[in-house]
């Protein structure tokens, strides 16, 4: 009896020290419960890596000044041993990291907030506008070429925004020869820039970056921007769209480069970013303050390694939904915690593509692998084979997700390649020696598992407190104890056992 | 409907019905060491353990254990005509292979079913590969005696053999089934694949319930057999060599699955660390009771002869 006793209390324990650490975090911090009706906040990271040579490095950065559309707050810097400034030039705002002596691997981290302020997009007028644009130089080929398509342009446009999109027609769908030509050498953005100049309209490139929850590398996207009415006006070159899209962050607007390096090379840089429930001020506040619970928490890592975290923290979750299911419910599934993983793979490719694919993996898997059982293949060489049959699967998958326009075909790749392979294994093993009717059983049990643990996992509730608390994860272990020690009939059992009701009621 | 299933958990314990979750936590957990289970998953293991311990079991002919053993098969088979070959650690009845005789060079399987030498190879290659072994683990091929059925059992069941399975707990024989295969099952022995389950009466042998798909039945679905008709000979020796398993494997909570021989009587075909629940629906009769007696014993006999005649008392059926 004391062995329970003791089991007891440390359930009691690690239900009160959960409870009361997350407790204990929201009167320090003011992280709210529930993710607010706030306006979500971004959190914008780039990741420079350089190769240092030993000597003094300097590190200029073009970083985001009042991009339209959002308010920007507390910009962050993770640089050890670096000095970090920045200074406005030519009105362009600039980071400037530096250092006495560095070798190496370099990694500097530069990191914002950026809350939608609701403005529409629209941008700040320009006190002083910009003076008349250089007229480009352009060597002899280069200079028949541009007059072709810019006297082709302005034919056929009556303002200075119809000039920017009939430029881009020239150089995206109505692209001929003399386009060609000057795209040998130039960037898209850059030669339509230099046109527009050509036109004596002021124009300039900028980087956009797309704002999409959990992304690792984002790409920026080259833009072009003109000087109309007082402001500058942002075209997309590849679609011709004229403004942006209100989840489209202006990094970097003209001026010079995005980063100079001195005293290094092979600078690169990499955006991440991902999507905040927690209001602004409490966001700055656990990322800034000092208190332990500032400094026990999630936001002090890298925005990289917090998207990674935030689907860890779902795990447990998950896991949960899993021993209910078995050991209340009941439900058979094919290898235990293979639903999760499955779960977790639909968080990232949305539900029904997820489930599709799934199925679809799964099932034509099973019918190679039938194929596969006449060839008499020892285990281990067998299931590298499936593994390679499913990687080609999921590859083909991809390729005509993509052909056919849907993105979701590129998120595949998130699926557990081992696990699936192993559950064709075994349900094909299944099949050959308890018929397709445990197949079937246990493959919608998995299915039945997975889209709960999935349907639990997404709700943007779950998402808020395993990653503001993720001490409420104490609470879950807690759970999954208590119901390891249920001696009572699963509610399968209460079907398989009718006949007895009968007999005895 | 909680509240329906709440009576309906209700009624199930008072019928003394063991569910999954208690049996893992109470009886498998609690008696089952872990460290035994490779006795009894391994059923090389079991067999030479079986007979050190004077426990009746086929006689092993030999083992193969490497693949470059397996073409030197047909030598090794010249003196015998009729063996079985089983997956040391094979799965729910998978992988066994029955050869009653030989036709010219090739060998006679059950159901008249002719395999050539290449045939039986191909069987042993997928089986040293884990074919039909739990987790696909590299297993080894046992080639052991066949079992002359008893006849008084040969018209029971179609195809296979009938083996009875009784659940020994704490050297008790607690409950025991006879199991039968159909043509449903495809000649396997597991209930929920449609095999006849024959509850015997741990008393007397008798059969006391039988039922299939969970259904009480009276009649084997494809011999006709009248199933309460049955009566296992020579019942008290099978209840006694079930209780000297507990002796020999030391595991608890333990299934044992037993065939009568013509000749030989009684033998331990293997044995099961976590036998199923299905034994209580083949009887019509809750596990618990019967458990819960045993533990309730302030001494607990001495001899497998001694627990027998006690459990023989106190578990008739209709009690």
């Amino acid at each position: 009896m004391t062995a329970r006793r003791v089991f007891f209390a440390l359930v009691a324990l690690l239900m009160v020290v959960g409870a009361a650490t997350a407790a204990w975090r929201y009167i320090d911090t003011g992280v709210p419960f529930f993710p607010g009706a706030q306006k979500p906040v971004w959190l914008v990271e780039a990741r420079i890596d350089f190769e240092a040579q030993g000597d003094s490095v300097l590190v200029s950065f073009n970083v985001p000044d009042r991009p339209p559309g959002f308010e920007l707050s507390l910009e962050h810097t993770a640089s050890p041993g670096y000095g970090f400034s920045t200074v406005e030039q030519d009105g362009v705002v600039r980071g400037e990291w530096t250092i006495a002596e560095a070798d190496g691997e370099q990694t500097l981290y530069y990191k914002v907030h950026a809350t939608p302020d609701g403005s529409d997009h629209r941008d700040r007028t320009v006190a002083e506008p910009p003076g008349e644009p250089p007229s480009p130089s352009w060597s002899g080929a280069e200079e028949t070429a541009a007059e072709q398509i810019l006297a082709r342009a302005q034919e056929t446009s009556a303002s200075p925004q119809s000039l920017a999109r009939q430029l881009i027609y020239a150089f995206g769908t109505g692209r001929d020869g003399a386009a060609d030509l000057l795209l040998d050498n130039y960037d898209r953005a850059v030669v339509i820039e230099r046109l527009l100049h050509d036109a004596g309209v002021p124009a300039r490139t900028s980087l956009a970056l797309e704002l999409e929850d959990g992304r690792r590398n984002q790409t920026p996207v080259q833009m072009v921007e003109i000087f109309v009415d007082d402001h500058w006006l942002p075209f997309t070159p590849v679609t011709g769209q004229q403004g942006i899209d209100e989840d489209v962050l202006l990094w970097h607007r003209g001026g010079a480069s995005l980063i100079d390096l001195f005293g290094g090379q092979n600078a690169r840089v990499a955006f991440s970013m991902n999507r905040q429930s927690v209001p602004a001020e409490q966001l700055a506040q656990m990322e800034e303050g000092a208190g332990l619970m500032n400094v026990l928490s999630v936001h002090q890592l890298p925005i990289e390694q917090q998207t990674a975290f935030s689907l860890l923290l779902l795990l447990p979750l998950g896991a949960l939904v899993t021993v209910f299911l078995r050991i209340i419910v009941g439900i058979r599934t094919s290898g235990t915690f293979m639903p999760v993983l499955i779960a977790l793979a639909f968080l990232q490719t949305e539900l029904v593509a997820g489930l599709i694919s799934f199925v679809g993996i799964v099932a034509l898997g099973l019918l190679l692998r039938g194929y596969l059982s006449r060839l008499n293949l020892l285990l281990v060489a067998r299931i590298a084979t499936v593994i390679v049959i499913v990687v080609f699967m999921i590859g083909l998958m991809s390729l005509l997700g993509y052909q056919l326009g849907f993105a979701t075909g590129m998120t595949l790749a998130f699926f557990p390649i081992i696990i699936i392979a192993w559950t064709i294994e075994r349900m094909s093993i299944l099949w050959e020696e308890e018929g397709p009717r445990e197949v079937l059983t246990q493959g919608t049990g998995s299915l039945v598992v997975a889209l709960a643990a999935y349907l639990l996992m997404s709700r943007p509730l779950a998402e808020h407190l395993t990653f503001n608390f993720p001490e409420l994860n104490l609470v879950v272990v807690a759970l999954i104890m208590l119901m390891g020690q249920y001696t009572g009939y699963r509610l399968v059992e209460l079907k398989r056992f009718s006949t007895f009701r009968e007999a005895s009621g | 409907m909680i509240l329906r299933h709440w009576r309906t958990a209700r009624r199930l314990r008072q019928a003394g019905i063991l569910g999954m979750n208690r049996r893992n936590v109470h009886y498998i957990g609690r008696y089952n060491d872990r460290r035994l289970y490779p006795l009894v998953d391994d059923k090389l293991r079991t067999k030479l353990l079986a007979e050190e311990h004077g426990v009746g079991t086929p006689s092993l002919r030999f083992t193969i254990r490497h693949q470059h053993e397996v073409s030197d098969l047909g030598r090794r088979l010249e003196e015998v005509d009729e063996f079985v070959i089983k997956p040391a650690k094979g799965a729910g009845g998978k992988g066994i292979l029955v050869v009653t005789g030989r036709r010219g060079d090739r060998f006679l399987s059950s159901g008249e079913r002719e395999l050539t030498l290449a045939d039986l190879q191909r069987h042993v290659s997928n089986t040293l590969a884990g074919l039909h072994s739990l987790a696909g683990m590299p297993d080894t091929a046992v080639f052991e005696d066949r079992i002359r059925l008893d006849p008084r059992f040969e018209s029971l069941s179609y195809e296979g053999i009938p083996d009875i399975r009784v659940l020994v707990f704490l050297g008790y024989p607690v409950m025991a089934m006879l199991r039968l295969s159909t043509k449903d099952s495809h000649g396997k022995a597991n209930l929920h694949q449609g095999a006849v389950g024959v509850g015997l009466d741990i008393a007397t042998g008798r059969c006391a319930h039988a039922v299939q798909y969970d259904q009480r039945v009276y009649h084997h679905p494809d011999t006709g057999v009248a199933l309460d008709d049955i009566d296992i000979p020579d019942w008290r020796s099978l209840l006694e060599l079930a209780a000297r398993c507990q002796e020999m494997s030391g595991i608890g909570y333990l299934g044992a699955d037993l065939v009568l021989d013509r000749d030989r009587g009684p033998q331990l075909l293997e044995l099961n660390a976590r036998p199923g629940l299905s034994v209580q629906i083949a009887n019509g009769c809750g596990l618990l009771p019967r458990l819960e007696a045993v533990e309730a014993l302030e001494r607990r006999h001495d001899t497998p002869e001694a627990r027998v005649g006690w459990a023989m008392e106190q578990f008739a059926a209709g009690t």
